[in-house]
């Protein structure tokens, strides 16, 4: 590879070199996903659809399935009702879906085409329901898609009783987060004894087990009545202020239904954050379960302090696990000194600017950015780690750093999707990559006649 | 249709399926999805951007929205030896502004940020248009000759706006900007040579017309005649017929060279996992050489000096006949239709192009390199045949050429393709495969999901051949999956490529983990 990323900074305002951000639509047929019987139906050209089923199947290795109003020349001049309208009739003749989780796209939004008049004016077979979302490509990024689609759900599906009698129950937002976390926040609400209602949920459909047969719709995923049914809660968790939150304070809009954003829980300090509210809002305790999984991570991590402390990281990906990941290599004693998302949210640089209050060392922070910046400013400030997806592989061969896969998309390795990064038993998986890939590096820079078996 | 899977298709489908042996005449193929699909095609412009974005050397701007961009950024996998700027993703990432003003002036901008980067010296850009900037109705051709007189480098539009039609028409628009490129070799007087040369003249005019001779030992005749032809020159100079004087002596010489070098041209190769420079070793063994390769692998000044090529050979011709059409049609250059993947195509190709040139120190050559390949190759997969003989195989692939090629391979190594089906395949390819395939095989066009796990099911495959998309389908059904796109890790193409076949197959439907599917303990 030809190094042709120089040291010298450039102020760069309209071209983007090496994106760490993509497009609305496919956050918003990820959270399709995760409603149970759902098939996501991108109203555009045939390309998107194909592509966002292709990133996803890369990302998580499973089937994606996805349908596609299959633009021509003539609806981009006429409009896309009729596609929407020929579309949807085949959908449910073939694929039968319960639910049908329509996302606009670029060419669909700068038309204008009217999804909402389209579906009033359809005639939704008995028993299904159509979402719709908008989700412009030219705004925001995946994770703003993400939100958006969420957001219609609630906006289109929840209801409250009449009696406005509390379902007990807790609402709970994941944000965009892998099957393996979805089932640990499940374990600790369940653990914890808690009765929620968690969407969109993932799990047991990007994740099924491999017996032979092929479901186009897995047994998991919330369902329409649970989701009518967030209305009535007692509260919303909105774990990532930028993928879940807006969906919580629509439901706070809407039903009165309290939200509660919080970080994403990756680490000891987000994790006991998310524990703490959960205990505030319900009453109930943390078993000793999940107690002692803390104790462990923190023995584990007194054990390795000294392998991570005052080692330099690079940060990038989605804006929330940034967030969340920033403030857990700041507990290990790490300094973060390259931080960078590429959803572009001015919120984001200030989230992570209170967190680095306390660093005397001088970082590097953007949201909006792409991977050459980021490796610009590696290239004037070396790191030891690089923390991020699949796509700063080549930053890290060029500037022989390891990389330690987080986020989203991770192209190249496998089972990531299946364990959580979230919780303390994430934080103890997340502890053994970091450890594993310096102590790797470590191996194989130390002269044979140093090499020791106890590290 | 009538098979027990009818129920999974839309009655609007069934066109689109056939089995060999049937009474129907013709699959319906080459037409647009319908709308509700799940369908496994991409766009115009994801076919524009697979077939151009393996030039090395030029820079690939994607104008549009950023997902464009992200998507297929380094999606192809081709391999280069050289200049790797075609691995970075450049984007406009039009915002909502852009939309609602117009993204012409960001595009600028781009451009503007893009050459005044010093590590960069693009000569070539190429600006693929996509769907939000086909609608917003962005003048990419006005901002490409904006750019090229501010910069003098080589800016070409890629018309390739995702909705106008499917991806073969984005095939054609990456073949017309490689024509574009092409022009530049046989035209000298447009573009970035033609300011050169209108400078080169501009200082031969200054020159001579300074030039002080010596008439002294002259007649008055001879004295006239000097400086009329003097006259003549600096007319014909500024005429700009210097220009095409200088043109067509350098097509003289071009002409005179082509007699005695054999050059060719590959076509419709990516280079994927090196394919192409096997493919060229094979060439160079007996003594052709290559002038410039479409796209695998490729340099801006080896695609301007293709128009000298003896002949052009056409790899996939599903993006690539048509340039090979194009090239005929301007350049006078035959084509040849190859194909360097399965071992009977590999050699028929390989003596297709020797006595197409019609040297026999070629053709000789070719035999030698045939007798020296093919019995270590027939050796090897004789032993991958014992493993691979009975099994069924499936194959849904993106262009027909493959699926042809497979079915030959699979019928080779005993298997059985149960179902063929193509996203791209024309009429033609569609009664290629029912000449090859056994009655009763499942052949269709642009399948959906739930049409090939139905249709591997009833016909109990074993092996799906297929694209990423379809391998977490192919294994969720407990069948072993082999990749024939993008991705894949291993050369196809060649002596090579055949045994690289046959032992990925073997790996995948020999792997003991399909006999772990079932077990006691489910009861």
């Amino acid at each position: 590879m030809q190094d042709l990323v120089p040291k010298e900074y450039k102020e760069r305002n309209s071209l983007v070199i090496n994106p760490v951000k993509t497009c609305q639509p496919i956050g918003a047929m990820y959270a399709a996903l995760g409603i149970h019987g759902a098939l996501p139906h991108s109203h555009g050209s045939q390309g998107c659809c194909s592509y966002h089923r292709m990133h996803l199947t890369k990302h998580f290795r499973e089937p994606v399935v996805a349908s596609s109003s299959s633009f021509t020349e003539g609806a981009s001049v006429f409009g896309g009702r009729a596609n929407l309208e020929t579309a949807l009739k085949n959908i449910f003749a073939v694929y039968d879906p319960e639910v049908v989780a329509i996302n606009t796209t670029c060419l669909s939004e700068t038309i204008g085409d009217d999804i909402g008049s389209i579906i009033n004016g359809f005639d939704v077979p008995a028993g299904k329901t159509i979402i719709h979302a908008s989700t412009p490509s030219y705004v925001g990024s995946h994770i703003t898609g993400f939100s958006n689609m969420v957001k219609a759900v609630i906006k289109q599906v929840s209801e409250k009783n009449e009696d406005a009698k509390t379902n007990n129950k807790i609402n709970l937002i994941p944000g965009f987060v892998d099957p393996g976390d979805i089932r640990e926040i499940k374990r600790i609400l369940e653990a914890m004894g808690i009765d929620y209602i968690l969407f969109p949920d993932q799990s047991d459909v990007l994740d099924t087990p491999l017996d032979g047969s092929y479901d186009m719709y897995p047994e998991g995923g919330v369902t329409i009545p649970e989701l009518k049914d967030t209305g009535n809660s007692q509260a919303t968790i909105a774990l990532g202020e930028f993928a879940a939150s807006d969906p919580a304070f629509e439901l706070e809009k809407k039903h009165d239904v309290k939200p509660y954003t919080l970080k994403s829980p990756v680490g000891i300090k987000a994790t006991d954050e998310f524990l703490m509210q959960l205990m505030k809002l319900t009453g109930k305790e943390v078993p000793a379960e999940i107690e002692k999984e803390r104790g462990q991570l923190v023995d584990i991590i007194a054990d390795t302090h000294h392998q991570f402390h005052g080692k330099k990281v690079a940060v990038y990906g989605d804006p929330d696990i940034v967030i969340s990941l920033t403030e857990f290599v700041l507990s290990l004693g790490m300094k973060p000194v390259h931080i960078l998302t590429g959803t572009p949210d001015k919120k984001f640089e200030e989230t992570v600017a209170e967190m680095m209050e306390s660093a005397d060392w001088k970082y590097n922070l953007t949201a909006g950015g792409d991977l050459f910046q980021l490796h610009q400013w590696i290239k004037n400030d070396q790191v030891d780690l690089l923390l991020g997806n699949s796509y700063g592989k080549l930053v890290a061969k060029q500037e022989d750093v390891p990389l330690v896969r987080v986020g989203f998309p991770i192209l190249d390795r496998s089972v990531h999707s299946y364990l959580p990064t979230i919780g303390y038993k994430g934080a103890i998986l997340l502890v053994e990559k970091i450890s594993g890939a310096l102590l790797d590096r470590k191996d194989r820079d130390t002269d044979f006649e140093l090499i020791e078996f106890v590290l | 249709m009538q098979n027990s899977s009818s129920s999974k298709a839309l009655s609007e489908r069934e066109d689109f399926i056939m089995t060999k042996g049937d009474n129907k005449e013709n699959i319906k193929c080459d037409q647009q999805s319908l709308a509700g699909a799940v369908s496994q095609r991409a766009c115009v412009y994801s076919g524009a951007r697979v077939v151009l974005n393996p030039v090395k050397d030029a820079y690939h701007l994607v104008h549009g929205p950023i997902g464009c961009a992200s998507y297929t950024w380094d999606i192809r996998g081709s391999l280069t030896s050289g200049a790797d700027i075609f691995r970075s993703s450049f984007s406009t990432d039009l915002r909502e502004k852009d939309i609602v003003f117009g993204g012409e002036a960001k595009l600028e901008l781009v451009i503007e940020e893009l050459m005044e980067a010093e590590q960069y010296k693009p000569e070539v850009i190429f600006i693929y248009s996509t769907c939000v900037v086909g609608v917003i109705g962005d003048d990419l051709k006005a901002a490409a000759r904006k750019a090229e007189a501010k910069y003098g480098i080589r800016v070409i539009p890629v018309e390739s706006s995702g909705f106008a039609g499917t991806k073969s028409k984005g095939y054609k628009a990456a073949c017309e900007a490689l024509l574009t490129l092409m022009s530049d070799f046989k035209a000298e007087s447009i573009g970035v040579e033609n300011k050169k040369m209108a400078v080169d003249s501009r200082n031969e005019i200054k020159a001579l017309s300074q030039l002080n001779e010596d008439y002294s030992n002259l007649n008055t005749k001879e004295k006239i005649r000097i400086l009329q032809k003097k006259l003549s020159q600096i007319n014909s100079l500024q005429a700009g017929r210097a220009i095409e004087d200088f043109k067509n002596k350098k097509m003289k010489e071009q002409a005179e060279n082509r007699r005695y070098i054999r050059k060719i041209n590959l076509l419709g190769d990516y280079n994927l996992a090196g394919e192409g420079w096997i493919i060229e070793n094979y060439l160079n063994d007996v003594g052709i050489e290559l002038a410039a390769r479409f796209t695998g692998d490729s340099s801006i000044e080896d695609i301007r000096k293709a128009p000298t090529a003896d002949l052009n050979i056409v790899q996939c011709a599903g993006s690539m006949k048509y340039l090979a059409k194009r090239m005929k049609k301007k350049f006078e250059i035959p084509f040849l239709e190859i194909s360097f993947l399965g071992l009977q195509d590999s050699l028929d190709s390989l003596r297709q192009i020797a006595q197409h040139l019609g040297d026999q120190i070629i053709i000789n050559k070719v035999e030698r390199l045939i007798a020296r390949r093919l019995p270590d190759t027939e050796a090897k997969l004789r032993i991958y045949k014992n493993y691979l003989s009975g099994k069924k195989a499936a194959i849904y692939v993106g262009g027909a050429f493959k699926a042809i090629s497979l079915v030959k391979q699979f019928n080779d190594l005993g298997i059985k393709t149960v179902m063929v089906g193509t996203q791209n395949g024309k009429e033609s390819d569609y009664e290629k495969l029912k000449d090859l395939t056994d009655p009763g095989t499942i052949i269709l066009d642009d399948a959906n999901p739930s049409e090939l796990e139905a249709f591997m099911r009833e016909k109990g495959a074993d092996v799906l051949v297929g694209g990423v998309k379809d391998r977490a389908l192919a294994y969720k059904m407990g069948i072993a999956f082999f990749d024939h796109n993008h991705e894949r890790k291993h050369p196809l193409v060649g002596f090579e490529g055949v045994v690289n076949l046959a032992e990925e197959l073997d790996l995948t439907i020999n792997s003991p983990i399909w006999k772990t599917i079932r077990s006691d303990i489910d009861g």
